[in-house]
This record gives structure tokens, C-alpha cells and sequence, in this order.
């Protein structure tokens, strides 16, 4: 306790110098800049609506910016709009517009340098080349901002929200459309995605790679140009997400590529073509998940092992499950499935007899995609009906042997 | 001409198989819509019955139709008509009155639970198929007065259509699997009209699905104007050819 007056009073200290700048036109500062050379740590600034070209602003001091009515900085195409290098620093309700654009230096519209503490919140950002970009950084925070990006090719955009090497970051609440990825995640780990709507973007929707122990909730994931990714990662957990509307040839509402130990419960995937693609995806538990109206609702390579769906709904898809080979080392129970046309006598609404949802005419659109042409003809639906009494094309092993007769949930 | 098209309708409709063709698309259609729980999964139900149940009985109905009907055309030749009228009368009264036991046996129930524009092009592709199967019927009587062989003729020309072509086209398609099949396929689905009508149904039914690339050179063909066009154009002319084959065959035909 005889340090206790030495706290106090640094405390008191330290609450008395938090001083308020204030910036604006009828203000003593006229720019943001003058103003941050003022500012102490601790301090906080406030600047008035208005336009500002202030070229690059350098925070580096742990002060809160504070925009009061949404002033606009504006990079003029030609500079990062604000760097962030001090612990802690805030920047509250601005909008930012017009980044420079190159990829030799990733400029963006915020661009946080080995930093811990930071939060970035209630922005708008359009037109920025990266939107949010956190480099190296620590216990950061990303919440509600609005980040609209104009791109025509995915080489002239940059991502939206963008972690390079990270640890426990939030993003949260934000919405993001028109970058080239909607949020990007490498080498982060301990981290929480929530609440954001990620839509319209060039490539993936919120892509994955390398990061470890995250966990992404409450998202949607809508019409982006091949979906979800999330690649080379280890102890994903994915929960109620939204995943809609991913078409063409290579879309997937999301794809797992090298995943291990995941853990997918709640989501939605409605009318992609396919709902998940994965491939040497390892020990994924799926559990009430909804596919809805997908072309295929799950593509699972046999490079797949141990993979658990249990309690899902699949409803309204035109192939439920598609595979490449004969091998199967994953497991289906108590799954809904729509075209499931066997009887439950003992009235433990569970069905008597197995589902096997790899329809030989999805075994043969893979090998002939032109067979597609064919598709709900007289012959194929014939061909299909052999197929169920006696599995010569399909996998033996990949069914469900107790499919629900009514929807799992 | 309206005169025989009249004689043929109430004919038609005295001889009652229409009526309860009807009666029985009906009772199908709605209870496909009202077993499932989803509507457009009774759209899929609807599709097969679009594409087997109405080409078969227009053909088989139409062939007996008219062989039945061989001394009242005999009776109508020797008024002073004009061969084409009395052989186009007969087949627009007899198409026209498949046609309204679809719209009213299918149609009805489709527009009540399903007015949407899958719901329409299966209504549209049903009566077109009604119509063209109506008049291979009719080229199928003209070729021969034998009964027996003229029926036989309409149910092989209908396993063709619906069963027979589609494993000739899985075959080519297999033998062929190294090339590029994409257009050859769109060109060889013309020569079916049961095939283009369920593509053009499917385009939208499983637009997810065929998204892919080889979905993608079918969606940018067919589901074009251009496509469509063309696509409206075969089923058509799949109506004209007969009938126009079958009238100059009726004409310098010793009855």
C-alpha cells in the first residue's frame, strides 16, 4: 500500500492533462496537423465537419480522434490517408476518401504500424485502394465502419479490411462492398469477425489464410465474386453465418481448403452453386447447418477425412452432395435431406432405411459437365433409381444411415 | 372451317377422355403442390408430368382420334371442301382442345401456386407440347390406314421422344467426352422438342447448378433473347413441319 499515493496521483496527473483540442475553421487549429502536434498522449482531438487535405496524417501519439458530423479527409489519390503507429490511438467518425493506389505500398484508407490498442470506429471510407489496414497488430479493434471501394479489377483494388499478422483483433459491425477481398486475414490468430455484412466484392468475400483459433459469427457473405476462403487454418469455429448468392464457375458459398479441427454450426447457405467446397479439410464438425436451393449444397473431395455432418437441413438443392472418388472417410447422421423417399415404421422419426445423397447423375455431370444438358430427363431420373437399389458409380460408403424424416431443426 | 372445328370440339368433349384428362391434371397438379412442402419441389413433380404424361396422351389420344373419325372425314370429303381446310380443322380442334384441358388441368393450379416465370414457361411449354405432339399424331395417321400400326407407330414415336433420344445423346456424349460438346449439345436438343422444352424449364429451375461453365454456355444461349427466339422458333416449327407434311400427304391421299 505504500505505493498507493504514487498511483493516485499519477492518476490525477494523467486525467487533469487529458486536454480537448478542438479543430475546425472558426477553431484556433485550422488543421488536423497543427492540431496533433499540440496534443500530448491521452489527449483527445475533435475536429469540426468540413473538408481536409492533409496529405498523410501520422498518428503517433496514443490520442482519440474525434470526428464530430463526419468530416472528410481526403488522400487526393495520392496518400495514405492515416497512419497509425502509437499504442492506443483512436479514430472515431470520419470520412475518408480517395486513397492513393499502388501495390508496391499498400496504401490505404487507415493503415495501423505495429500497434497496440488501436480502435477504429464508426468511419466511412470510400474510395480508399486497402480500407483498414492493420500490420502487425495487437488487440485492435475494427467496429462499425462503412467501407465502399469503386473496383473495376482486382489488380486497381485493394481488400477492405486487411490483417497482416495479428492477435486478437476485433472486426465488428462493419460493412464492406466493391474491394477485391471483402476481409482479409493472415497470420492472425485469437481473433473475432461479427456482425459484418461483406457483400459485392471482386474476389472472396472474407478470406482466410494461416490464422489460427478465430472465430467468425453473425456474418453475411453475399454475392461476392467466388465467395468465402479460408485456407491453411487450424481451429476455425463458424457460427450463424449468412453465405448467399456466390455464383459461377469457381464460387463456393466457402470453400475449406486444408482446414483442420473446425467447427461450423447455424449457417445459411442459400442459392450458391455450390454451398461448401472442401478439400483436405480435416476433423470439421457441422452441426444445423441450412443449404438451401444451392446447385450443390456440399462438395467434399475425397482428400476429406473425418468430417462430421449432423443435424443439417438440406432443402431444395439440385445435387446435394458431389465428390470426386470412391473413398470416404467422413461421417453423415441425422441429417435432413429433402429427396429422401424411404419410411419410418417405428415412428422414432428417424428413417429405416439409409439416404445415400451422392446421386449418380452428379458423379456424371463431374466427369461430363455437358450431361448437365440431360438433367431431369425421363432416363436420368431412371438411371438414378438403379443407382439407389444398387450403387455401382457412387461411393458405397458415403450415406447417411439415419436421415430425419422431418427438418432437424 | 369453324364449323368443323366446333363439330370436333363437342365431339371431343362428349367422348369424355379429355374431361377426365383433365379432371386427372388437375387432381395431379394440385395434390403435388399441396403434398409438398415446398412449392417449387412441386414444380419438379409438375415437370415430369409436363413432359411425359402430355406428350403420351396427346399422341395416343389423337391417333385413335382420328382413326376413329376416318368416316366422318371420308363423309366431309365428299361435301364440297377443300381437303386443306377439312385436315387443318381438324387438327386445330383437336389441338386446341388438348390445349385447354392442360391450361385449365395444369395451368389453374400453376397460377395459383406458382405465378412466377417458371411457373409460366412450364404452362407455355406444356401447351406447345400438346400441340406438337397433336401433330405428329397426325403425321403418324396420315402415313398409313392400318389402326394398329398407326397407333404402335404414335407410342414407339413417343418412347423416341422421351426415353430413346436422351440415351442416344448420353452415348454421343460419352464417345465424344474428349470435345467440346457444349454447342453440338444445344444443336442436338433442337432435334427434341421434349429436351428443348425441359431445358428451357430447367434454365430455371436449377439456375444455381448450372452455373457452371457448361450451365454458363447454356444460360448464355438460351436464356438470350436470341435463344429464346430460337428455341420458340423449333417448338414451332416442330408444329408447322408436321402439319404442313401431313396436309401434303392428306391431300393427293386415295381414302
Amino acid at each position: 500500500m505504500r505505493y498507493f499515493p504514487f498511483i493516485f496521483f499519477t492518476l490525477l496527473y494523467c486525467s487533469a492533462s487529458a486536454a480537448n483540442i478542438y479543430v475546425g475553421a472558426k477553431r484556433s487549429h485550422k488543421t488536423i496537423i497543427s492540431a496533433m502536434d499540440a496534443a500530448l498522449p491521452g489527449d483527445t482531438i475533435f475536429v469540426d465537419a468540413g473538408h481536409y487535405r492533409e496529405k498523410n496524417l501520422i498518428i503517433d501519439k496514443s490520442i482519440v480522434l474525434k470526428g464530430i458530423g463526419s468530416p472528410v479527409l481526403d488522400g487526393e489519390k495520392k496518400y495514405e490517408i492515416i497512419s497509425i503507429t502509437a499504442d492506443g490511438a483512436v479514430v472515431d467518425g470520419f470520412k475518408l476518401i480517395h486513397s492513393g493506389i499502388s501495390s508496391l505500398e499498400d496504401l490505404s484508407g487507415i493503415k495501423v504500424y505495429d500497434s497496440r490498442n488501436v480502435v477504429i470506429r464508426n468511419n466511412i471510407l470510400e474510395d480508399t485502394f486497402f480500407g483498414i489496414y492493420i500490420q502487425n497488430g495487437v488487440n485492435c479493434s475494427i467496429e462499425n465502419n462503412q467501407l465502399i471501394a469503386i473496383g473495376l479489377e482486382e489488380q486497381q483494388s485493394g481488400n477492405g479490411i486487411h490483417c497482416w499478422k495479428g492477435d486478437s483483433l476485433r472486426v465488428i459491425g462493419n460493412q464492406i462492398s466493391g474491394h477485391r477481398d471483402g476481409i482479409y486475414f493472415e497470420f492472425v490468430k485469437n481473433s473475432v469477425i461479427w456482425r459484418n455484412v461483406s457483400k459485392n466484392n471482386l474476389r472472396y468475400g472474407l478470406h482466410f489464410m494461416f490464422s489460427n483459433d478465430d472465430m467468425y459469427v453473425n456474418n453475411v457473405f453475399r454475392n461476392n465474386g467466388s465467395g468465402v476462403s479460408v485456407m491453411y487454418s487450424n481451429r476455425i469455429k463458424m457460427f450463424s453465418n449468412y453465405f448467399e448468392e456466390n455464383w459461377g464457375d469457381a464460387a463456393h458459398g466457402i470453400l475449406l481448403k486444408e482446414i483442420s479441427d473446425g467447427f461450423m454450426e447455424g449457417n445459411y447457405f442459400k442459392r450458391n452453386t455450390s454451398g461448401i467446397y472442401m478439400e483436405g479439410a480435416n476433423r470439421i464438425y457441422m452441426k444445423r447447418n441450412v443449404f438451401e436451393n444451392n446447385g450443390w449444397a456440399l462438395k467434399i473431395q475425397a482428400s476429406c477425412m473425418d468430417v462430421v455432418l449432423e443435424l443439417n437441413n438440406f432443402i431444395g438443392n439440385t445435387f446435394d452432395v458431389g465428390t470426386n472418388g470412391s473413398l470416404v472417410l467422413n461421417r453423415f447422421n441425422n441429417n435432413y435431406w429433402d429427396k429422401y423417399d424411404g419410411y419410418d415404421l417405428d415412428k422414432d422419426k428417424i428413417g429405416d432405411i439409409p439416404y445415400r445423397p451422392v446421386s449418380m447423375y452428379s458423379m456424371i455431370v463431374e466427369k461430363y459437365p455437358p450431361a448437365m444438358i440431360l438433367f431431369r430427363s425421363f432416363i436420368t431420373s431412371l438411371l438414378d433409381k438403379t443407382e439407389k437399389l444398387i450403387p455401382s458409380l457412387t461411393p458405397e460408403n458415403l450415406k447417411d444411415p439415419a436421415p430425419m424424416m422431418k427438418r432437424a431443426f | 372451317m369453324n364449323k368443323i372445328i366446333k363439330y370436333v370440339i363437342t365431339d371431343i368433349l362428349r367422348n369424355k377422355i379429355v374431361l377426365i384428362y383433365t379432371v386427372f391434371l388437375l387432381a395431379a397438379s394440385f395434390s403435388v403442390f399441396s403434398l409438398e412442402d415446398n412449392s417449387s419441389k412441386g414444380l419438379l413433380s409438375l415437370l415430369n408430368i409436363i413432359l411425359i404424361v402430355v406428350p403420351l396422351v396427346s399422341i395416343i389420344f389423337s391417333t385413335i382420334y382420328m382413326y376413329n373419325s376416318a368416316e366422318f372425314i371420308e363423309l366431309l370429303v365428299s361435301q364440297p371442301l377443300k381437303r386443306n381446310t377439312i385436315w387443318l380443322s381438324l387438327f386445330t380442334g383437336l389441338a386446341s382442345s388438348l390445349s385447354i384441358a392442360f391450361l385449365i388441368g395444369a395451368g389453374v393450379p400453376v397460377l395459383i401456386y406458382q405465378a412466377n416465370l417458371v411457373g409460366f414457361t412450364m404452362i407455355l411449354t406444356g401447351v406447345l407440347l400438346s400441340i406438337i405432339f397433336a401433330a405428329i399424331a397426325f403425321l403418324a395417321t396420315v402415313q398409313t390406314r392400318d389402326k394398329a400400326k398407326g397407333i404402335g407407330a404414335a407410342i414407339m414415336l413417343w418412347l423416341y421422344f422421351s426415353l430413346l433420344f436422351d440415351g442416344l445423346v448420353l452415348f454421343i456424349l460419352f464417345q465424344f467426352a474428349d470435345y467440346p460438346m457444349e454447342n453440338a449439345m444445344i444443336g442436338l436438343s433442337a432435334l427434341n422438342p421434349i429436351d428443348l422444352s425441359r431445358i428451357l424449364i430447367l434454365l430455371q429451375l436449377d439456375v444455381s447448378a448450372m452455373m457452371g461453365y457448361t450451365g454458363a454456355v447454356f444460360k448464355d444461349f438460351f436464356g438470350a433473347s436470341n435463344g429464346l427466339i430460337f428455341s420458340f422458333f423449333v417448338l414451332l416449327s416442330w408444329i408447322v413441319i408436321p402439319v404442313w407434311y401431313s396436309t401434303l400427304k392428306f391431300n393427293s391421299k386415295d381414302l
